[in-house]
């Protein structure tokens, strides 16, 4: 009897034809696509008007804000992928476990350590100048995913399982614990090993900048220009984000994460082994974090034991912004919310006149957002309305 | 077995003895002479004077927790707090300065357990409060002040007592205006928001130099103006002790905290069992149960919010005038977290709890770590395996963030918890499995996977 629900069960996923399985993939890499070109095309009009408005006291301002636009929505794509990999832990934590898993920014920010003392070890072994740069990105991603992903199962298991039905602020408040404790075992970690606080992530060369094209605006053709390190850094959350939802969409173990999420008791009731399933949405989340925080030392090329905080909040942002629990949301709210804190942080020195400096005020605008979109729009972009449970 | 049943006998027997009847009496006056006179007469900074000085505040915990008459226990802990402690201070600058910053954070975590404790509104932020009103004090009292507008000149530093309750104001004020957007949100979201906030103050803080100078940025404002010491000439001429000026200023502070502190001890004690300390209890026990019982839930939320933020707005402009500088880094977020780990140690909810887990994190912070670390730093010498780079005290996230942990695991309603917040957390450890406390399945809230 239970061989045959067995069969009938993998038939049924077997019967599922090619063609759905790519749509159920790429549905999500479409909208996200959707996403960021309405995004950038929304800001890049905003900052047009706000450059013509102040055209008449200011002659050259359209051509300065235009000269850099191309730039920003690079960095914009990339602060976006970035915050999108870190909220998909939250994400994916929070649609099952319904907990704010506080202590993500600082898995993020061990991938970034861990990536970079395997470049340490292969700078100081000498294997560094000669290896290829795609297997060394390859090589550090990995690493950072099985690290991260690895501690975030722990951390799991040891500050959080035990409190799993304790009232909500009780593992929150485990969370920050954890957040802390993490923080500064690495600092403690990197202060008496080599690394140093703040760790060089040394990286084969990748070649000269690639220039995509030019643009004339006025005296001199200005180029356009793309880091490899942001080439790399894109295009592997894209494959990262590309896979995630083959594994959460198209396969058994997927569907085992969609159940456990929608309804923990009936999910277990239904044979999943729920404990399994939670310490895998830990492990996933983990790992795409590590992968992140391997990805942005080698695009920033430092790494400290503090450097998860700020991203791990904003990623929270994101993960809210596109509507928490929801996995496309996570990516959509992830590249928006990095598309304006680009816009804000090149261009608000340029329209204030540099009475306020960009950098600083990009983090307000993140936090102004997230507390925007809770006051106006609690279930997010992409989310559904959800009435709270009693 | 019989043994164990004796020996636990035989201990509850001398805590009687000790706590109560006689014998108590004469237990706790002469616990409270021995220290006294140790104290008085041995007072340079060194370990035996750090055990000396914590018995002699573990003294204050005895009394409390003895079964004596409410007047003699008054009395005994008014001579030692107001008496012994400032004339010790005189001689051992430190231990004064030790006991005043507690008094401060005894006030502020009384603030913060009005919000956590009483409400069960998880705020990350509070800390941003305090800003307001340390910054505050430290714009109106100095020059800062001219480089806004030149025509503006500082607040005369006697103006420090009314500013006291000025920042009580404002910091409800902020307290009220950052509640509002976040009220409607639930507990953990709240406590993201409310972390936001508070770094978007700080960040306000770090910047707001340019393009007016208002905060003076990263580097903070010094030279923050004292009140006058218009008392000097009594204790010098009428007293006849003749304490510099640096001195009478550690005596006034120390006074002036003990005195807001017992103000702020009576205030949130009466709120504790008034109507609004019951419907703050309502509230946090159950939201839906509490609206359908008529509790104005917005009103209530708010105000724990302004009276948690105004103490905090308070404690601030004391603090600045008592620091004479401050700068964005003393409001980050560790520091909230700091608040955060008294309130829990104690036991959230619980006044005495909450004021006994200010202390003892205070001394954990200034006394017991720096001990620790040079007990560390001899160990190295000798020649022990331990890390040239570990200094404990540079390690408070890794010490607040496993006491966080550990009490959420082991003892969620703190070391010395309120009655019906123990109940609470208990009724909820009884459930065995996670899936018991899971959600109903219901069409409508599903917060799943999509």
């Amino acid at each position: 009897m239970a061989a045959e629900v067995k069969a009938q069960a993998s038939s049924s996923s077997g019967q599922r034809s090619f063609t759905e399985v790519l749509r159920t993939v790429f549905g999500p890499v479409g909208q996200l696509i959707l996403f960021i070109v309405g995004s950038a095309l929304a800001l890049s009009l905003v900052v047009v008007l706000l450059a013509l408005l102040q055209i008449g006291a200011r002659p050259d301002i359209l051509t300065r804000a235009l000269t850099i636009l191309p730039q920003v929505i690079i960095d914009g794509l990339v602060r976006g992928f970035l915050f999108a990999s870190i909220a998909l832990g939250y994400t994916m934590v929070y649609g099952v476990l319904e907990f704010i898993n506080f202590a993500h920014g600082e898995i993020f920010m061990v991938g970034g350590v861990v990536g970079a003392a395997v470049s340490l070890f292969l700078a100081s072994s000498g294997l560094l100048a000669g290896m290829p740069g795609l297997l060394f990105v390859i090589l550090v991603i990995a690493v950072g995913m099985v690290v991260s992903g690895a501690l975030a199962v722990t951390v799991e298991r040891v500050a959080y399982r035990p409190l799993r039905g304790a009232p909500r602020l009780v593992p929150l408040i485990s969370a920050i614990g954890v957040s802390l404790v993490l923080q500064d075992l690495m600092r403690l970690m990197m202060t008496n090993t080599p690394l140093g606080f703040n760790a060089r992530f040394n990286t084969p060369d990748f070649g000269p900048p690639i220039r995509l094209f030019e643009m004339n605006l006025g005296a001199r053709p200005v180029p356009v220009i793309l880091p490899p390190k942001a080439l790399i850094f894109i295009v592997a959350s894209v494959l990262m984000l590309i896979a995630l939802n083959y594994l959460v969409n198209a396969t058994r173990l997927g569907k085992a994460i969609r159940a456990t999420a929608q309804d923990m008791p009936t999910a277990s009731l239904m044979g999943i082994n729920v404990n399994q399933i939670v310490a895998l949405t830990f492990l996933i989340g983990g790992a795409l974090g590590g992968a992140a925080g391997a990805l942005f030392g080698l695009n920033v090329g430092t790494v400290n034991p503090y450097m998860g905080f700020i991203p791990g909040l904003k990623a929270f942002t994101a993960a809210v912004l596109g509507g928490i629990g929801n996995i496309t949301g996570a990516m959509v709210g992830g590249v928006v919310l990095g598309f304006l804190e680009a816009f804000v942080a090149s261009y608000l020195s340029l329209f204030t006149n540099g009475a306020f400096s960009g950098a600083a005020y990009a983090d307000i605008a993140a936090f102004s957002i997230l507390i925007l979109i809770l006051i106006f729009r609690p279930s997010g972009l992409l989310g559904e309305a959800t009435t709270q449970k009693v | 077995m019989t043994t164990t049943a004796s020996s636990v006998s035989a201990w509850e027997r001398i805590k009687t003895a000790l706590t109560s009847g006689p014998s108590g009496y004469g237990f706790m006056v002469l616990y409270a002479a021995v220290c006294s006179w140790l104290l008085l007469t041995n007072p340079r900074t060194n370990l035996n004077t750090d055990i000396v000085f914590v018995l002699f505040l573990l003294l204050v915990l005895l009394v409390y927790r003895s079964q004596l008459v409410l007047g003699f226990k008054l009395a005994l802990v008014a001579v030692m707090l107001a008496l012994v402690l400032p004339i010790f201070g005189t001689l051992n600058p430190f231990y004064i300065d030790v006991a005043t910053q507690a008094g401060i954070f005894i006030a502020l975590a009384l603030g913060l357990n009005v919000v956590v404790g009483f409400a069960g509104l998880l705020d990350l932020g509070y800390v941003a409060f305090f800003a307001v009103g340390a910054y505050l004090w430290g714009i109106l009292s100095t020059p800062q002040i001219t480089l806004i507008n030149p025509a503006w000149s500082p607040v005369p530093p006697i103006m420090f007592y009314p500013f006291i309750l000025i920042g009580l104001a404002v910091g409800a004020f902020f307290g009220v205006l950052l509640g509002l957007p976040v009220l409607r949100l639930r507990g953990d979201y709240l406590a993201i928001v409310t972390l936001g906030l508070g770094e978007v103050i700080r960040v306000l803080a770090n910047n707001l130099d340019r393009p007016i100078n208002i905060t003076n940025g990263s580097q903070g404002i010094r030279d923050i103006e004292r009140p006058p010491l218009i008392f000097a000439g009594f204790v010098r001429d009428t007293l006849g002790w003749q304490l510099s000026d640096q001195q009478l200023y550690q005596q006034f502070f120390y006074f002036a905290i003990l005195l807001i502190v017992l103000l702020v001890v009576v205030v949130v004690g009466r709120l504790k069992g008034s109507r609004i300390g019951r419907a703050w209890e309502a509230i946090r026990e159950d939201e839906t149960a509490a609206i359908a019982q008529g509790i104005p839930l917005v009103r209530m939320k708010l105000l724990a919010f302004a009276v948690g933020a105004s103490f905090a707005g308070a404690m601030g402009v004391v603090f600045a005038s008592k620091q004479l500088f401050i700068n964005p880094p003393t409001f980050d977020l560790l520091r909230s977290i700091n608040i955060l780990s008294m309130v829990i140690l104690g036991g959230m909810g619980s006044i005495p709890g909450v004021i006994f887990g200010a202390v003892l994190v205070t001394l954990l912070d200034l006394q017991i770590l720096p001990r620790i670390a040079n007990v560390l730093r001899d160990a190295q010498r000798a020649g022990l395996p331990i890390p040239a780079a570990f200094d404990p005290t540079q390690y408070q996230r890794l010490l607040f963030g496993l006491l966080l942990i550990l009490m959420m695991i082991f003892r969620p309603q703190g070391i010395m918890p309120d009655e019906r917040r123990k109940e609470e957390l208990q009724e909820h450890d009884s459930i065995p499995d996670a899936i018991e406390h899971a959600k109903i399945p219901d069409t409508e809230s599903e917060v799943g996977l999509k």
